[in-house]
């Protein structure tokens, strides 16, 4: 019987500098034609414990996890990543299934670094735009300088239509500026019962854009939402994650949003 | 099949079984309770069967013998683990018909949601269920209501009755070498309890913004005692510690965690999606009357009633409960 909480040891591959903050980690992994977009894995350094990271990105024998330093364990992890090993298990939760939204209008919504989660389905309708119909990315951020993944940002724009907002600027930016909920009453549609929605960011975020979607006229069934919880194992065993009878890291963290909105904390 | 014994003739049974096992039961710890000069029953290891608690139900449930209150997962040095041994002896415990269904909730958790867990299928592979029987109603259970007042599921049944030991050992390994009178023996159960408790049948997310929240969460201290006293709360929290003798080796635990507590919920970044009491008492609440069936389908509680006797600030979980029915009408 496997011991699923022993993790493996992976060697930094690679390591990208979006921000001061924010850090994608390319992370060996041998098995990753089974990861989903989506997915999360539990990264951890000895010492300081785990961490559930999104991955954000499906390379040949790859995972990428853009790692944002804001608690113990990823404070660690940006001192001590050179040429070094760290320990990963995974990949766990549903993620997201790329057919839903073959052949639809597809919107995505993130805001800062809830662009992980999503950016596996971006990327795969950005290289194949013939089986969608429309895609289009509204991606928020704190600030200009809080942009991330800005290499990909010059590959999606040249393939989907993209709309890169911060919610602040200095006067002299040019680029959009304002809360992602500000585009959406002006998306436009050839067939709007045909548009599929993902929205990944901080649970203010995932409220009002939804809100905003649904005064479009859009039914439920059409949005999918992820969410991010405390996650101490995620196997359905250490509780933190639960939501009424629902576990996060078991049933989700991707779901339609006619199932997403029952969850109440 | 069933026996009867003379005390001396059980005790020198009971002897065989701690040879062979090792034996938990519920046990008065003299002057052990949370305040000064007040006992406690928790689970020990006896040397007789005298040394049972027989009387009292333990404040503290079973379930620490298979998930300990902080439990090694493995040991790390430099870029490797090693996982620890499992018990290498058998394990028999003592308990009543509510913590013998409580059970069947750990297994839920533990071995039929998602992954099983290997550390506790391996020492649950290993454990054997004693049956005490209930010949009155404890004080706070209330059994009756959650249909947990009987329990077949035992591999063995005992009974101190006076100068007499009753047996009922459908477990073949405890009753070698018995020598009694066999007889038909079957368990003590209660029938009717003190308190009595009428679950609300139809909850919805409509109940969530009920002021009864806040009016019972508004008392909470958040000690968490309610979570470590019941037989059912799984929850637990990873825990990294580093040994100051050797900072490079270390192990990796996980420890009993609690939802009343600050923190439970909290994420990377400071966000906290439960953050008062009220929602963390309706949280507690629901998964155990509620939520867990429909996962599972039967009610994570069991009524064993000991976080209506824990609380230091007196919530009656069982007057919430109750009250939550009775406006459902």
């Amino acid at each position: 019987m496997k011991n699923e909480y022993i993790p493996q040891l992976s060697t930094v591959r690679e390591v990208i500098k979006h921000t001061a903050l924010e850090y994608t980690f390319r992370m060996e992994f041998d098995h990753a034609e089974i990861v989903k977009p989506g997915q999360f894995f539990e990264i951890s350094l000895p010492k300081y414990g785990e961490a559930p990271i999104s991955v954000s990105g499906i390379g040949a024998d790859t995972v990428d996890f853009t790692i944002r330093r804001v608690g113990k364990v990823t404070n660690e992890i940006f001192e001590n990543y050179v040429g070094d090993k760290l320990f990963i298990r995974g990949p766990y939760g549903n993620g997201f299934d790329i057919e839903n939204y073959k052949g639809k209008e597809l919107v995505v919504i993130a805001g800062g670094t809830g662009l992980s989660p999503i950016k596996g389905v971006v990327d795969y309708f950005a290289a194949h735009t013939d089986e969608n119909i429309s895609t289009t990315l509204i991606a928020g951020f704190k600030d200009p300088d809080s942009v991330l993944f800005r290499d990909d940002f010059k590959f999606w724009k040249e393939n989907i239509n993209v709309i890169q907002s911060v919610d602040r600027a200095p006067e002299d930016y040019t680029g959009p500026v304002g809360m992602v909920t500000k585009y959406i009453p002006d998306l436009k549609f050839t067939d709007i019962s045909n548009a599929s929605f993902i929205c990944v960011g901080p649970p203010i975020m995932i409220k009002f854009v939804v809100k905003a979607i649904l005064e479009l006229g859009v039914k439920e069934e059409q949005i999918w939402v992820s969410h991010e919880r405390k996650m101490c194992c995620g196997l359905g065993k250490c509780g933190h994650c639960r939501v009424g009878s629902t576990y996060i890291c078991l049933d989700g963290p991707v779901f339609n949003y006619v199932d997403g909105k029952k969850l109440i904390d | 099949m069933g026996y009867q014994f003379t005390k001396a003739e059980a005790n020198a049974l009971f002897q065989q079984w701690k040879e062979r096992y090792d034996v938990y039961a519920p046990m008065l710890m003299k002057g052990e309770g949370c305040f000064s000069d007040t006992d406690i029953v928790r689970y020990g290891q006896p040397d007789t069967l005298e040394d049972i608690e027989w009387a009292k139900k333990s404040d503290y449930s079973f379930k620490e013998v298979l998930l300990s209150i902080n439990q090694t997962l493995f040991y790390f040095t430099e870029d490797k683990t090693i996982v620890p041994n499992p018990p290498k002896k058998e394990i028999l415990i003592f308990l009543r018909a509510c913590d013998m269904h409580a059970l069947t909730r750990l297994d839920d958790v533990y071995l039929k949601n998602g992954f099983e867990d290997i550390y506790y299928r391996q020492v649950r592979e290993m454990t054997h269920f004693v049956l005490m029987g209930c010949t009155q109603s404890c004080e706070t259970g209330f059994c009756v209501s959650m249909g947990t007042n009987k329990a077949d599921t035992y591999d063995g049944y005992v009974k101190l009755d006076g100068e007499t030991v009753l047996m009922d050992l459908p477990m073949a390994e405890l009753a070698e070498g018995a020598k009694a009178e066999e007889l038909a023996v079957t368990p003590d159960y209660v029938t009717e309890n003190f308190e009595k408790v009428t679950l609300p049948k139809n909850l919805t997310n409509e109940c969530f913004t009920d002021d009864i929240w806040k009016e019972f969460g508004s008392r909470c201290i958040a000690c968490g005692r309610c979570n470590f006293a019941c037989p059912t709360c799984t929850c637990y929290t990873m825990q990294d510690i580093f040994y100051n003798d050797n900072p490079k080796n270390g192990e990796r635990r996980r420890v009993w965690a609690s939802c009343q507590v600050d923190g439970y919920t909290v994420i990377a970044g400071g966000y906290d999606c439960r953050k008062n009491q009220s929602d963390r008492m309706r949280f507690k609440v629901l998964h155990k009357i509620s939520d867990h069936e429909k996962r599972f389908g039967h009610t994570m509680c069991v009524g064993c009633g000991r976080c209506e006797a824990i609380c230091p600030e007196y919530i009656s979980y069982i007057t919430l409960i109750n009250r939550l029915a009775e406006k459902e009408g």
